[in-house]
């Protein structure tokens, strides 16, 4: 599929588009060459980089009396003492929901918020220093579960929230109870969801460098979105943005931690302004969890109606979110979480419910999946429950309700491509589905499940009238073509698909392409690596600026063959006279283009159309994506019932991401994502006692290893989206939120029982499993006594 | 705080340098001598990711004190490139998209570069056995393993 107006190129040139690349910045990475921001050389200054070290608070609520850091002002080493007094500007990435301060002011909201930070001359300096900070705090009640904070007595978060209610969402789509008359089967479940963290592997980290003579700020930070932190800067530290500038090195992954700006960030400028100095700022593991932004705890309750066939007739959910101790992303994550209901299958009525919730805890955020995970847990469980009453094959069941692209959504919501279908049959076919399911020993079985995800917020968080990406592209004398890019590459290896996508258009080979990114002094501004947007928006940008570089160069090597334009035939590495043998070398052709004008730069752009930014109502933009991935997994399960252990043996995978710029990458994120959606499902969940993490390191909170975590089949389908670049749609989130029902369905088909509690735990299973034991023998042994004569 | 003179082999070259008793390998190796490959994950013995060699065995950096390296060799990612190639598990690891951010991959590499020269035909139970100590929150290790497997038969 290509995009509108492109002309396939010639034969003659090796594609780009479709082979599976090793990412450009590979060997960099293996080789321990790559500069993560706590890598890079800081002997700025007379004495090199002060090191910063924040203080956190040791309560979970409480106002704050005083903070008296004169003595630690006094302390050797120390060049610099923050407060929140120095940062008076809230900030927050959704802007009508900035009630954050960098380092607190007036009442700290949960146990590890920033308080005060400290630049010294080394780390021992400035450890010694916060312990001379002396905080006067005045305990508050405090409020640690959502239902709790909800209570009318409950004591407020925020001021301006009664009942702590972030954001409530009540949407109603169709003719909900009209559905569930008409359903053939009504069920309801509720189910709860363990609070889960990125746990990325990089710890947090920026570096600061405060330039006192031009007051100027340049940062180096973990971010996946540079513009946010740019914008967040200025808010902050009251600059103007042209006195800033910020560059993303490489970074060690984000999975949506990375999106907004994190308060560490503002604070490492902080004291670098402070200091008038260079300042590194490096969070130890257990500050990085507290920095947090997960996936929330979440309860869900859901009701589905249907049809004898299996069709859905009607959806009521009612879903309740443990959002933390400010704003964040919160009420984005409430929103998706209803819209993201839809675009999977025909729903004729919908009827959602969300509430966000403020409670004394780290705050959440975006993270994998953003929103859409915990809910589609619930829909793909209850209905592999209700295809079991109506006697059909889950892979039946979701036939029955396939869309047919390109289709509208009762929510407003525009599908233009979907390979569902086939990805089904995909996973069908290589499990064994059919042979197997039924037939295997008890303690084994088979589950499935399917799940979707938007390619890119349609719709910009800031609505700026720019469009949604930009892509520069320079050529100069050498021949060589630099990508300039604002695209923050986190490890996804967006810069690849990006060299890839100019390489194509232009018929080169990637040797004479350089890709860079993330630096606002040098690339484009970028909206960044969020809701699985660059593949789709940068890639569709760097088409276009490739395309208009190859206009460029067609013109100029029309102008030296003596031919028009529409006669010239790009070979890449040739240009041909259309009909003739007269031909020019891409070096004679690249100096005819810079004859008189010199060195080029072009630029792409592209922005969603408006038939996909969505419908008018309120909350509409959330949801809304410039395509849509769809995935459906199997895995098979094998459960100790003495132990509760549950052993993945297997997962299959079929994911449509429209076409498959890099198939390397896209199994590669597709197996990152599905092995991520395992760690969800059975092992990884927060805890707190009072408000104090209780696994805020790699020990307690646990991420799969490689022994327990299985091989994964995968299969790229591709139903091209007419606007995706080359039909390409988002592969790295889609195939998340599809294993934890494909897991628990399996644990179903496995011992009989349905697990509505996540994560499995062996703990969790063990409990369920015996729970269930004692019941049948309650029942049997009223059974037996009913049959039984009562002794005299 | 007491300093002493340490003497050890580092990337094949000898070396003598003055450490506190209480550095750890992982920070004289970044800090000191600029060898910023070895990464700190975690806050100690959590996640692998400044796994080095010590004496062809592999050890966390952040949690050996430097002190205790007297008289070793050790081996960090930057030594397993030789005249500027990378080496088959370095090569395998980026041909086999092993990497995706990359945070874990020297550790990575470095705990599979022990466990080839240990044996040079490990099976997937071997191979995950050896690098059960490195986590990895990118990959799902299936392409982690694929390397390994084509490091093994490019050196088989």
């Amino acid at each position: 599929m290509n995009a509108p107006g492109d002309t396939p190129l010639c034969g003659a040139v090796p594609p780009a588009v479709g082979v599976r690349q090793p990412l450009i910045d590979g060997v960099d990475k293996v080789t321990g060459r790559a500069l993560y921001t706590a890598d890079l050389p800081a002997r700025l200054g007379p004495d090199g980089a002060l090191v910063g070290a924040i203080l956190r608070s040791p309560l979970a609520h409480a106002r704050i009396r005083a903070i008296d850091t004169r003595a630690a002002r006094a302390a050797p080493g120390v060049r610099a003492v923050v407060t929140g007094a120095d940062c008076e500007v809230p900030y927050g990435v959704i802007p009508i929901a900035q009630n954050e301060f960098a380092l607190a002011r007036e009442r700290v909201r949960y146990r590890g918020e920033p308080v005060a930070a400290v630049a010294a001359i080394d780390a021992a300096s400035a450890q010694a220093a916060l312990k001379l900070i002396a905080l006067d705090l005045e305990p508050l009640p405090a409020v640690f579960e959502a239902r709790d904070a909800l209570a009318p007595e409950a004591i407020r978060l925020h001021d301006d929230k009664p009942a702590n209610l972030e954001r409530e969402v009540v949407q109603t789509f169709g003719e909900v109870e009209a559905g569930f008359a008409a359903a053939a089967l009504v069920r309801e479940a509720r189910f709860q969801y363990a609070e889960v963290t990125h746990a990325m592997m990089e710890p947090n980290a920026a570096l600061a460098e405060w330039d006192a003579e031009r007051e100027r700020l340049t940062l180096h930070s973990v971010t996946q979105v540079p513009y946010y932190v740019h914008l967040a800067l200025a808010r902050c530290l009251k600059l103007d943005e042209s006195q800033i500038r910020v560059v993303k090195p490489f970074v060690g992954g984000g999975f949506g931690h990375r999106t907004e700006t994190l308060n560490f960030e503002i604070v490492a400028a902080l004291l670098a302004r402070a200091a008038s100095a260079t300042v590194r700022l490096e969070l130890s593991r257990e500050e990085t969890f507290l920095t947090h932004r997960g996936r929330p705890q979440t309860e869900v309750r859901l009701k589905i109606g249907l049809a004898r066939n299996g069709a859905i007739t009607a959806v009521d959910c009612e879903v309740i979110q443990r959002g933390g101790a400010y704003a964040g992303y919160g009420l984005v994550t409430i929103l998706y979480a209803g819209a993201l209901l839809h675009a999977i299958y025909r729903l004729p009525a919908s009827r959602y419910h969300g509430q966000r919730v403020y409670t004394n805890t780290p705050p959440n955020g975006a993270m994998r999946g953003h929103g859409s995970v915990d809910v589609r847990h619930a829909f793909e469980a209850l209905l592999d429950e209700m295809a079991g009453e109506l006697g059909l094959d889950p892979f039946a069941l979701r036939r029955a309700n396939l869309l047919a692209a390109p289709c509208r959504t009762i929510n407003e919501l525009q599908v233009n491509s979907c390979g569902l279908a086939e990805c089904l049959d995909r996973v069908e076919a290589a499990s064994g589905w059919r042979q197997r399911r039924g037939t295997l020993p008890q303690g084994r079985g088979l589950g499935m499940a399917c799940s979707h995800y938007v390619s890119g917020s349609a719709k910009p968080v800031h609505w700026t009238g720019e469009p949604h990406a930009v892509v520069n592209l320079k050529l100069d004398f050498d021949g060589g073509i630099t990508v300039l890019t604002g695209a923050a590459d986190i490890g996804q290896g967006s810069s690849t698909l990006l060299a890839q996508t100019v390489a194509e258009v232009l018929g080169l080979p990637l040797a004479r392409l350089r890709v860079i990114a993330n630096d606002s002094a040098v690339t484009p501004k970028d909206n960044g690596s969020y809701s699985s947007r660059v593949s789709f928006m940068v890639g569709n940008a760097a088409i276009r600026a490739a395309r208009a570089l190859r206009d460029m160069l067609v013109e100029a090597a029309a102008r030296k063959l003596g031919a028009t334009a529409g006669e010239v035939e790009c070979l890449g590495q040739r240009y041909r006279a259309a009909g003739s043998d007269r031909t020019l070398s891409y070096k004679e052709v690249v100096a005819a283009a810079l004859e008189d004008t010199g060195t080029l730069t072009v630029k792409g752009i592209w922005s969603t159309p408006v038939e996909v930014q969505g419908g008018k109502f309120k909350g509409a933009a959330v949801g809304t994506g410039a395509g849509y991935s769809y995935a459906a997994q199997v895995v098979e399960v094998e459960v100790d019932e003495d132990t509760g252990v549950v052993q993945v043996v297997r997962v299959w995978v079929a994911h449509d991401c429209g076409r498959a710029i890099n198939p390397l990458a896209v199994e590669g994120q597709v197996q990152g994502s599905v092995w991520m959606g395992m760690g969800q499902a059975l092992c990884e969940e927060t805890q707190y006692h009072d408000g104090l993490p209780l696994r805020a390191n790699f020990l307690d909170y646990r991420v799969p290893t490689i022994v327990e975590s299985p091989p994964i089949e995968t299969f790229i389908v591709e139903a091209p989206d007419p606007n995706g670049p080359f039909g390409a749609k988002e592969a790295g989130e889609g195939s998340l939120s599809g294993f934890l029902p494909a897991l628990t369905n399996a644990i179903a088909a496995a011992t009989g029982l349905r697990v509505h509690e996540l994560p499995v735990t062996p703990d969790r299973l063990l409990e369920a499993l015996q729970a269930r034991a004692r019941k049948q023998r309650a029942k049997q042994a009223i059974a037996e006594r009913k049959h039984k004569p009562v002794a005299a | 705080m007491s300093r002493r003179i340490l003497c050890l082999t580092v990337n094949g070259r000898p070396r003598e340098d003055a450490v506190n008793d209480h550095t750890l390998l992982i920070d004289y190796l970044r800090e000191d001598l600029g060898l910023t490959g070895t990464k700190r994950g975690c806050d100690g013995g959590e996640c692998g990711a400044c796994t080095v060699l010590v004496d062809g065995e592999p050890r966390l950096a952040c949690i050996t004190l430097a002190a205790r390296c007297e008289g070793r060799c050790i081996e960090t990612i930057e030594a397993l490139c030789a005249n500027g190639r990378m080496s088959r598990l370095q090569q395998a690891f980026h041909e086999k998209l092993g990497v995706q951010c990359g945070f874990c991959t020297p550790g990575m590499i470095l705990a599979a570069e022990a466990l080839l020269r240990r044996n040079g035909a490990p099976d997937e139970a071997q191979i995950r056995a050896a690098l059960a100590g490195n986590l990895c929150r990118c990959t799902g290790y299936v392409k982690i393993i694929e390397a390994v497997q084509a490091a093994r038969a490019a050196s088989a």
